[in-house]
């Protein structure tokens, strides 16, 4: 594709990518269009429209969603970190702007249209959010007086409390795993493991508690038979019906009657077309590309691009872990979609941009490019030798 | 060592850090980022157990759909429960499988409910919309829509597109006669297994350990099951009974036909009856079997039993004479003559004039032990086991002289129509008691299975009494020229709230062709019949039994093949001749 020798920016960011993350995720999004053209187009029928109209705006998407995560992972951190700034700022400006004019659907407001799109804004907030975690805490870990601490801390309540106005429960779990993830990773204080894993339970429980459909969920996990179990026993019938090798492309019968087939069960249909066997290399896939990119993250020296890198990954394998388990009955149904293979535009740009900066915080670059290397402490280096 | 940047392993002490509560916030908000490699290996690790567990979770599943698969649909088992065809002795056609569609649905695969049920609808205007619905919204696999359709509203649902929905092949039995030999066919339920008669019997003796054992079972494979029956004679039989009941006006009618050499039953009806192609009307309890299923107190049929019974054991010859010119008392009870008499009367002429006095005292000539023991060898005392359901027999459990004098004369014991007509069999076939059949049997397999009841004499003995009592006593209405028939009436009045009816009588008739070398024994029953103007009023055995005994005769014994003879046998009953006894009563 270009030489070594030329030094323009295209070519040093073709030497710089890591092309095994890349060639991971391309390969997931050439099976999320074949998985979308078995789930939609029932769909699609259900609602009038012509068979492959959300398999060509799918397509058209991706296209887009490919161009953003080129542009962003383009950016050096520093622009990095700006971008995520003003998008963040941006985003949650929108989220709040849903819970005043926002679009009632089912019961929530999550959607905002702008210009006539149809955009959930909350989808955005989320890459922005992992990189200004990592930003904060990476900060705080080299330079004391900063309270970047502080600020790491306050941001996900910050980020929370209008998600749970919304109400979207799913995201604001995703949130608070991938925020408790990178304060993990960043070296926090064992005390807070336990003390978070507390919160998350409390806030659990609450949510359990006091959000009426967090509650039916749940009850109609725990208790089989009590209440409306159609859309998990379907996917379930799904998987059945597919067998080991699948029924083949295009015969599947029980994604006609699977409601939102293409948005939160295309794992089921894929079950039911390409079979179990296939699902589990999609398992595996997804695995590859979670272990890889948590190598890079931890090869990397710049503590930033180490946390932003397993803080971006972590969002990406958490929704596909729900997503996944969900589908196969393994935990209560949750609104969440599979990361490039699920239908959804605001979705798939809000995983481009953080591709982008997926790609952009693990390139390799020369050690005098990182502005705040990680120096171990001259002490040890001293004891050691 | 001093510019290594790997953090991996590097270990920080907090020199720098103030002590005291300040130090504790300062210690519990400091990042470690030299433990952060570390820490993405755990991460690493949670992420690997979990996709692990979705992993094992769809293998879990795609064995559990294996076993699913494995075990056969009950959609499936439902279609292939093929049958064999059922034929008569000449090998007419009694039972057999149609080729028949069903359609189902799979509730959970339909896309529009409201939709299905109103397309179906209107191709089978008679099913109910609003049961199909709930049908519909059930969580089920698989519902049926309507078993049996036309190959043409199968087209027209196919048509419809409708996805979810579909047909099955079934068998489907049909019983081409109708109503000719319903008792004995019994019926099958919709899925094509037997619920009574000898489809039961097909299911219990074989067809069910096939089925189980999931062999593949067609029409063609399954071999047919002859019957014992002769279609022609069946019918012509049910249609003469049909007449006389409603001649008679009688409540409900029996009749049999039986080989008496063979036990085989050639034709057997029961009135009420039902079309066993409308399987329901078999559980209607008005439509039970009476000839196997109802037990009646065979009134003087049994004196042929009694007087047997004293020949064989020796008490009596057919030159006995009893004296009939007083009653029997016994305490608050008197055993009176229908026909009386008033004088000493012989053996013949006691069965003849249908003696209950003179009948007691032959009984009682055996006495009460030997009386039940006979009756027990007789097969009365125990439920007839053939291929049909039967019912057990009701007698007295303390069983006294009183007892034995009233069961003499046939009052006081309940039995199935076809067991008496069994011990009658023996009594003239030479004294072999077989089981009644309905399958085909030979001789020489019959007598195999029999056992003895009376010696040959006392057999031949029976014969010329029958005779004589279809020559000049109460058989005559049977006395069809040319057959030279023997019989026996009999009429029981009914209990009606414990007591003996004056008015309701239950009454039979049983009659044997040739006696000199008997076949065939005909039993015709009748439950309450009228008298009528043709009857003089009457309404014993004789006139109602007796009359359709008689056409029986006269148009079944050609269709069994028996021409009629018009002369005298020659020395019909060579032993007695021997023996001079009885030659003329």
């Amino acid at each position: 594709m270009a030489s070594r020798i030329e030094k323009g920016a295209l070519t040093n960011w073709w030497w710089t990518i890591d092309l095994w993350l890349i060639a991971g995720f391309g390969i997931l999004f050439v099976t999320g269009i074949v998985v979308d053209m078995a789930a939609s187009p029932p769909v699609a029928a259900r609602l009038g429209l012509p068979t492959f109209h959300f398999v060509n705006r799918q397509i058209g998407y991706l296209a887009a969603t490919i161009a953003v995560a080129f542009l962003v992972s383009l950016a050096s951190p520093r622009a990095v970190r700006r971008t995520a700034l003003l998008l963040y700022i941006v985003a949650m400006a929108l989220v709040c702007a849903t819970l005043v004019y926002g679009a009632e659907v089912k019961g929530a407001r999550r959607w905002i249209s702008i210009a006539g799109i149809g955009i959930q804004p909350s989808e955005f907030a989320k890459p922005a959010f992992v990189i200004l975690t990592a930003w904060l805490f990476s900060e705080a870990a080299q330079r004391k007086g900063v309270p970047a601490a502080l600020l790491g801390l306050a941001l996900l309540p910050m980020t929370l409390v209008p998600l749970i106005l919304q109400p979207d429960i799913g995201q604001t779990m995703l949130i608070s795993v991938v925020w408790a993830t990178i304060f993990f990773i960043a070296g926090l204080h064992i005390f807070w493991v336990g003390g978070l894993g507390g919160l998350g339970a409390v806030g659990v429980t609450l949510a359990y508690l006091f959000v009426p459909h967090v509650t039916a969920r749940i009850d109609r996990f725990l208790n089989k038979g009590a209440g409306d179990t159609f859309q998990v026993d379907t996917a379930m019938d799904s998987f059945l019906s597919g067998g080991w090798f699948g029924r083949g492309p295009g015969e599947g019968v029980v994604k006609r009657i699977l409601p939102d087939a293409h948005a939160d069960f295309p794992f089921a249909v894929a079950g039911e077309e390409f079979g179990i066997i296939t699902c589990i290399a999609l398992v595996v896939l997804f695995m590859l590309i979670v272990m890889r990119a948590l190598y890079l993250a931890q090869r990397s020296e710049d503590p930033f691009c180490r946390l932003a890198c397993a803080g971006l990954i972590a969002l990406f394998g958490v929704q596909s872990v729900i997503n996944m388990a969900v589908n196969v009955q393994l935990i209560p149904a949750k609104g969440m979609t599979l990361p490039f293979v699920s239908y959804g535009g605001s979705s798939l740009i809000s995983l481009g941009v953080a591709l982008g900066f997926l790609i952009a915080v693990t390139r390799r670059r020369p050690r005098a490019e990182m502005s705040d290397l990680w120096q171990p402490p001259m002490r040890l280096a001293a004891s050691s030798a | 060592m001093k510019n290594s940047q790997r953090p991996r392993g590097a270990q920080e002490s907090s020199v720098e850090t103030p002590r005291g509560l300040p130090g504790l916030a300062h210690r519990l908000l400091r990042m470690r980022l030299d433990k952060s490699a570390a820490r993405i290996v755990l991460v690493g690790l949670a992420f690997g157990v979990t996709y692990l567990a979705i992993a094992l979770r769809l293998v879990a599943i795609g064995v559990s759909g294996e076993e699913k698969s494995s075990a056969p649909h009950a959609s499936e088992v439902a279609a292939s429960n093929p049958r064999p065809d059922i034929l008569d002795r000449n090998g007419e056609i009694l039972a057999t499988d149609l080729q028949a569609v069903s359609v189902f649905a799979e509730p959970n695969k339909l896309v529009d409910k409201d939709e299905a049920v109103e397309l179906i609808t209107s191709v089978l205007p008679d099913l109910d919309a609003k049961a199909l619905r709930e049908k519909f919204s059930k969580r089920k696999g698989f519902v049926w829509v309507k078993r049996d359709i036309t190959q043409a509203q199968r087209d027209e649902i196919y048509h419809l597109g409708l996805p979810g929905v579909g047909f099955l092949d079934e068998k489907r039995r049909i019983y081409p006669n109708g109503v000719a030999a319903a008792h004995i066919l019994g019926a099958v339920n919709t899925d094509n297994i037997g619920i009574a008669g000898i489809e039961k019997y097909i299911d219990a003796h074989g067809l069910d350990a096939l089925r189980e054992a999931g062999l593949p079972m067609t029409a063609e494979s399954l071999k047919p099951v002859q019957l014992s029956l002769d279609l022609h004679a069946q019918h012509a039989l049910r249609d003469e009974l049909q007449k006389g009941m409603e001649r008679y006006k009688a409540k409900a009618a029996g009749a049999a036909i039986m080989d008496v050499r063979t036990g085989e039953v050639i034709a057997m009806v029961s009135l009420p009856d039902f079309d066993p192609n409308k399987p329901a009307d078999a559980l209607d309890p008005n439509n039970i079997n009476r000839m196997t299923v109802g037990v009646f107190e065979m009134g003087s049929t049994y004196k042929a039993l009694t007087t047997a019974m004293a020949l064989d054991a020796g008490k009596i010859t057919l030159n006995s004479s009893f004296d009939t010119r007083s009653s029997l008392r016994y305490g608050k009870f008197t055993i009176h003559d229908y026909h009386a008499t008033n004088r000493v009367l012989t053996v013949p002429e006691i069965f003849i004039h249908s003696s209950n006095i003179g009948t007691a005292k032959e009984a009682l000539t055996v006495g009460v032990e030997g009386h039940r023991a006979f009756l027990r060898k007789a097969g009365q005392l125990d439920r007839m086991r053939t291929e049909l359901e039967s019912a057990e027999p009701l007698y007295p459990k303390h069983w006294g002289e009183l007892n034995t004098v009233t069961i003499a004369f046939g009052q006081g014991i309940a039995v199935a129509p076809l067991q008496a007509a069994m011990a009658v069999c023996a009594l003239v076939n030479g004294g072999h008691l077989e089981t009644p059949t309905f399958l085909r049997r030979g001789e020489a397999e019959a007598l195999a299975q029999s056992s003895p009841l009376v010696k040959a004499e006392t057999s031949e003995a029976m014969r010329y009494i029958l005779r004589l009592n279809a020559e000049k006593g109460s058989g005559r209405m049977a006395d069809v020229p040319g057959y030279f028939v023997g019989a026996k009436t009999g009429t029981a009045q009914k209990v009606i709230h414990g007591r003996y009816s004056n008015t309701k009588n239950f009454t039979t008739f049983t009659a044997v062709i040739p006696s000199d070398k008997p076949k065939y024994l005909f039993l015709v029953v009748y439950d309450e019949p009228q008298g009528t103007s043709e009857t003089h009023g009457f309404a014993t055995a004789a006139w109602n039994a007796g009359a359709v005994t008689g056409r029986v005769i006269d148009r079944i014994a050609p269709i069994l093949g028996i021409p009629p003879r018009f002369d005298q046998p020659q020395l019909p009953f060579p032993r007695l001749a021997q023996a001079g006894a009885g030659t003329k009563p």
